[in-house]
Order: C-alpha cells, then sequence, then structure tokens
C-alpha cells in the first residue's frame, strides 16, 4: 500500500483528461471553459510537485509556483474580457465571437 | 503504514469527482463550488507529498482569490446559462472519443516510463529534510537566490495582468462631469473673462 509517483502522475492524468474533455462538452459556455483550463494547470501543478517530491529537487515547487502565478493571472485577464464583451454584446456565447472572422 | 495511502485514496478520489463534476454541472455556480471542493483536495495531496506552502497558496489565493473571482462573474453576468447548454450531448461522444485516446496516451506514457539513471545526480536545489528546515523556509532560500529573476518576472506578470484587467473593465459614463486638469491650466485671461460695458440706465 505504499504510494509512489505513478499514483500521483494517474491522478494528473485522469485530472488532465477531465480538463480537455471539458473544453470540449461545453463549447458554449466561456466561464466552464476557463474552469477547464484551471483544472489542466491545478494537474500540471500536481505532477511538478510529485516529481519535486519524489526526486527531491525544490526547483520543481519553484516552477508549481511561477505556473500558479501564471494561472491567476489568466483567469483575471480572461474574466475581464469576459466582462468587457458581455457589456458589448449582452452574451457570452462563444459562437458570437465572431466579429474578427473574416 | 496504511494512513498515508489511505488519505491519498480519499484525497485524490473526491478530487477527481468533483473535477467530473465541474466539467458535467448544469448550473455554473456548482461548477465553481465544486471546483473549490477540487482544489482543496489538491492542496490536501500537495501537504501529502510535503509540499505545505504551495498547498497554503493553493488554497489561500487560488480558493480565495480567484476562484472567488470565478464566482464573482458568474453571478455578475446575468445569462441563460441553459441557453449555453444545447448541443452538450453533440459534443459528448468527439469530447469523450478525444479525452480517451489523451487518457490512453498518458498511461502508456506512465506504464513504459522510468526515471533515468543520471537524474538523481544532477539535482538542482535538493530538498533539506523537513526536521531540520520547514518547507517554505527552504522554498525561499531558493526562490529568493538563485530563482530572484524569475521571481520578479512572475512580479511583472501579475502587474501586467492588473493593469489589463482594469484597462479591460474599466469604463467612464459619459453623463459623469471629470475634472480635465490640462484644460484647466490651458485657460487663458482672454478666453476666461468676457469683459462687457454696461451703459447707465440700458442694462444688456
Amino acid at each position: 500500500m505504499t504510494i509512489g509517483l505513478g499514483h500521483y502522475l494517474t491522478v494528473a492524468a485522469i485530472l488532465f483528461t477531465i480538463g480537455i474533455f471539458g473544453i470540449f462538452l461545453n463549447r458554449k459556455n466561456v466561464i466552464i471553459i476557463l474552469m477547464s483550463i484551471e483544472v489542466i494547470l491545478l494537474a500540471v501543478n500536481l505532477n511538478l510537485v510529485a516529481f519535486s517530491a519524489f526526486l527531491g529537487d525544490l526547483v520543481g515547487q519553484v516552477y508549481a509556483l511561477l505556473v500558479l502565478t501564471v494561472a491567476a493571472a489568466e483567469a483575471a485577464i480572461g474574466l475581464a474580457i469576459l466582462v468587457a464583451y458581455y457589456r458589448n454584446r449582452g452574451s457570452i456565447a462563444v459562437e458570437d465571437i465572431n466579429l474578427m472572422k473574416g | 503504514m496504511i494512513f498515508p495511502a489511505l488519505f491519498f485514496y480519499l484525497f485524490a478520489g473526491v478530487c477527481i469527482a468533483a473535477a467530473v463534476m465541474v466539467v458535467a454541472s448544469r448550473n455554473p455556480v456548482h461548477s465553481v463550488l465544486f471546483l473549490i471542493l477540487a482544489f482543496v483536495n489538491a492542496a490536501a495531496l500537495f501537504i501529502l507529498l510535503g509540499a505545505e506552502f504551495l498547498a497554503m497558496i493553493l488554497i489561500i489565493v487560488y480558493v480565495g482569490a480567484v476562484l472567488v473571482l470565478f464566482l464573482f462573474v458568474v453571478m455578475m453576468l446575468d445569462v441563460d446559462f441553459s441557453e449555453l447548454r444545447q448541443g452538450f450531448l453533440q459534443y459528448l461522444p468527439i469530447g469523450a472519443l478525444l479525452g480517451g485516446i489523451l487518457l490512453i496516451e498518458l498511461v502508456l506514457v506512465l506504464i513504459g516510463w522510468t526515471v533515468g539513471p543520471g537524474v538523481r545526480q544532477t539535482i538542482a536545489a535538493p530538498i533539506p529534510s523537513p526536521a531540520s528546515v520547514l518547507n517554505t523556509e527552504a522554498l525561499g532560500h531558493v526562490l529568493y537566490t538563485r530563482y530572484v529573476y524569475f521571481f520578479q518576472a512572475a512580479g511583472v506578470v501579475l502587474l501586467v495582468a492588473m493593469i489589463g484587467a482594469i484597462v479591460l473593465t474599466l469604463r467612464h459614463k459619459p453623463y459623469v462631469k471629470r475634472q480635465s486638469i490640462a484644460e484647466q491650466i490651458a485657460r487663458t485671461k482672454a478666453s476666461a473673462i468676457e469683459i462687457v460695458k454696461v451703459r447707465p440706465g440700458q442694462g444688456l
């Protein structure tokens, strides 16, 4: 019953797959797509921390910290774009975001 | 010891179930709440791995700020979410197919993968014994010395994100009068004062 690196990597792989699946499943809802991206980044962080712990290298945790920073910035910018878009169009459906389509 | 394994399966199971509910939930508010549950359980997994600082950051910064921001936006936008769920089942097969392929690939990688023999000799910053140096302190020793430029770059990323979010969402209402300092300074005596000669008994 010892928990090894493989266990954590399996959990991260399942989380990553759920995130990808969520992007496809909720093609119309931008908010759920952003949440799926958060799940994907969480899976990446879990990978980094698991490798860091099992290889005994602290740099993985430093890297996970930077990934967290970028994820927070991405969420803030994404939600700001969403709010600005909603003010202009009154909708957040992905199909309506086609003004720049040639 | 059976307890670490037991707790691992508990936290991992709840985390994965919550992540499934994030993408499958009917109501976006429920999705955000399940995302919070998933992140809290991931933080517990981090603690099991010995990364206490990242676990606390995940709870305080992520659950406390980012996910509450999500909740705020979901509640602020008055959107008919049931309409956005049209075609949910239409995308289910392709999503399940791609997700399944990806999962199989990842599992194949996990099965056929081992740590290389030279990896343990090339460790950049070995984790000190938790009895002598705590995780937070060890992380600080590495982050503020060797990786200080990365730390500052992360700060710049956050600054740019903050400015970007403010620029994107700040809006000036046209009917609100605002002070224009440039106009006030550029005012001259000629443009500001008009001298009117009023003759006695006539008025203007």
